[in-house]
């Protein structure tokens, strides 16, 4: 286990292309933080978005998971490189042949997801928590730690996600069609859900419930909703129109299963791929 | 099976749809000889090594490594091998590659420095892979190859591509390894190049075994005569009424005679000399590998 982290830790380390990603990702999460934390004066009145009580715990949990994972897209960028990188210059074919097996591979492959993604969640955690006790109006322990299944979400997210990368990757080889299958894709479920919610007007057969939420992206997406409508000030607004947000922002566990369903699939999917194929 | 097996072959078929790359093949690498796998381009030479190395599924059949106790890739973890081009990552150094081919193989990185100076690349040891010459590269491979002191090295075409003066690196590498008793399995469509190293040879034609066994032995003729005298007609009557002699040909003002059990150029000169003829030219010689190897992949 320790043995495969550490072959695959060696082949990014001196990968100047995903050092330097990484690095971007962690300064864009760290960035959002600070952005929203600086005062903006607008004719006289001092404005700043870390007081409209985003920064509240435990609110912070769900706003900052929800915020991070759009920049998911960096490190998935890093995964499937590596991964299709071991493709174009041949080491895949070298591995094997110096005595990883298959299995191996894909274990370290999955370690290194695993690992992104726990690097990832540790981080928001420590940014969240000191954006938190700095800004929050309530700092109770009880409070604090309080919505914690939110960072769980995030990390399931990310885990999911970077395996749909990973499986892509494995399928089709190369980095920029991996990628453009993964636009692609969100694109298409894009179009199914126009055409569910086309079947759903004229027909009254609702398949968002039985199909759409078994879609992969959809089902990450789920895993953490918009937490823009819970905001106080989103809120009160939306009373003073008439509008009444009845969304349900916890965490739901079909959700939860769906995505753990999907990662084992695309693992399962990667090695079922490797296996079969002929170097 | 015997103790020193290294690699088992038994009824290794493979299949590429229609086409059949290896066709029922079966051989066995013992430990201590220099083996070549020789074959036409397009023989089922990579795809045999391609399965036993792991990166192939076989459609049928079996091999085994060793003893046949252990998983295959664990046994590769005693076996060198290069196949076609070097494949490291080019990003890192030659060092850095040959940690990582360490760490897979589970042996230490002591030995890195030693085995880059036997290929010749001690002093471009932190330059990055991706600035290496093909040359370099293969040698770095063969470098790599030889890190965990394998029981076996596997060469596939390791001259396919350089320069005379990289193909002449390489072979004397290669004789070097040979001479200090690493079993070798070299793939090859050079003649030459295996007839210079191997002492036993397997010979592919579309994915089936033609002969398999010593370089030596592959032929069953003992030779053949080059003769030359004034009078050839005489000559072939007097060599036709001998039992040791087989076909005999004209070859321009020469005749070659073929033996059908050994014999020597001394006591073919006695017997001529005994039926009154007097020789201008006498050479025995056996058929070289290539004579060998075109007449074999000819008959079938």
């Amino acid at each position: 286990m320790l043995r495969l982290l550490n072959i695959e830790l060696q082949k990014i380390k001196y990968n100047k292309a995903a050092k330097i990603i990484s690095i971007v990702y962690f300064s864009l999460i760290c960035f959002i933080a600070f952005i929203v934390s600086i005062e903006f004066n607008f004719g006289g009145i001092n404005f700043r978005v870390a007081d409209q009580g985003i920064f509240n715990f435990p609110f912070i949990w769900h706003f900052n998971s929800w915020m991070a994972a759009w920049l998911k897209i960096f490190l998935a960028i890093v995964i499937v490189s590596i991964v299709a990188n071991e493709y174009s210059y041949r080491t895949l074919k070298q591995n094997l042949i110096d005595g990883l097996s298959k299995k191996e591979f894909i274990i370290s492959k999955v370690l290194t997801v695993v690992l992104f993604s726990i690097v990832s969640t540790v981080f928001l955690f420590i940014v969240s928590l000191t954006l938190g006790l700095i800004f929050s109006d309530y700092t109770e322990f009880s409070i604090i730690f309080s919505d914690l299944e939110y960072l769980f979400a995030y990390f399931l997210k990310l885990i999911c996600f970077f395996s749909f990368c990973m499986f892509l990757a494995f399928w089709v080889k190369r980095s920029a069609f991996a990628l453009g299958f993964l636009g692609l894709w969100q694109v298409i479920e894009g179009l199914i859900a126009i055409l569910f919610q086309f079947i759903k007007v004229k027909t009254d057969v609702n398949l968002f419930d039985s199909v759409y939420n078994f879609l992969p992206l959809n089902a990450m997406s789920d895993l953490i909703t918009e937490p823009f409508s819970r905001l106080g000030a989103v809120q009160s607004a939306a009373n003073q129109l008439g509008e009444n947000f009845n969304q349900n922002y916890d965490v739901q566990w079909s959700t939860v299963l769906i995505t753990m369903g999907w990662t084992v699939l695309f693992i399962y999917g990667s090695y079922a791929i490797l296996k079969r194929r002929d170097l | 099976m015997q103790g020193n097996a290294i690699l088992t072959i038994r009824n290794l078929t493979k299949k590429f749809g229609s086409l059949t790359a290896v066709d029922d093949l079966s051989f066995t690498i013992e430990k201590g000889n220099v083996y070549g796998i020789l074959g036409p381009n397009g023989s089922g030479k990579s795809t045999t090594l391609g399965i036993v190395l792991n990166v192939v599924n076989r459609t049928k059949g079996e091999f085994h490594w060793f003893d046949g106790s252990g998983t295959t890739h664990e046994a590769l973890k005693k076996v060198g091998a290069i196949i076609e081009h070097p494949n490291f990552y080019p990003y890192m150094t030659a060092v850095q590659n040959l940690e990582l081919v360490c760490k897979i193989k589970e042996v230490s990185s002591t030995k890195i420095e030693e085995k880059l100076e036997i290929v010749g690349l001690l002093e471009r040891k932190n330059s990055k892979f991706s600035s290496f010459s093909l040359g370099m590269k293969q040698r770095l491979a063969i470098a790599s190859a030889l890190l965990n002191d394998p029981e076996i090295l596997i060469l596939d075409e390791p001259t396919n591509g350089l320069d005379p003066q990289g193909i002449h690196q390489i072979r004397e590498i290669i004789k070097k390894i040979a001479s200090e008793g690493t079993t070798i399995l070299l793939a090859s469509h050079l003649l030459d190049e295996v007839e210079k190293v191997c002492s036993h040879v397997v010979i592919l034609r579309k994915g089936k075994s033609l002969y398999t066994g010593t370089v030596d032995g592959m032929n069953a003729s003992h030779g053949f005569f080059t003769l030359k005298s004034n009078d050839l007609v005489l000559l072939q009557a007097a060599l036709e009424g001998h039992n040791a002699f087989g076909t005999i040909k004209t070859e321009g003002d020469h005749l070659i005679a073929y033996l059908n059990e050994p014999m020597e150029a001394s006591e073919v000169n006695k017997f001529l000399f005994n039926q009154g003829i007097t020789l201008s030219h006498l050479v025995k010689r056996k058929e070289s590998l290539e004579e060998q190897f075109l007449e074999l992949t000819k008959q079938n």
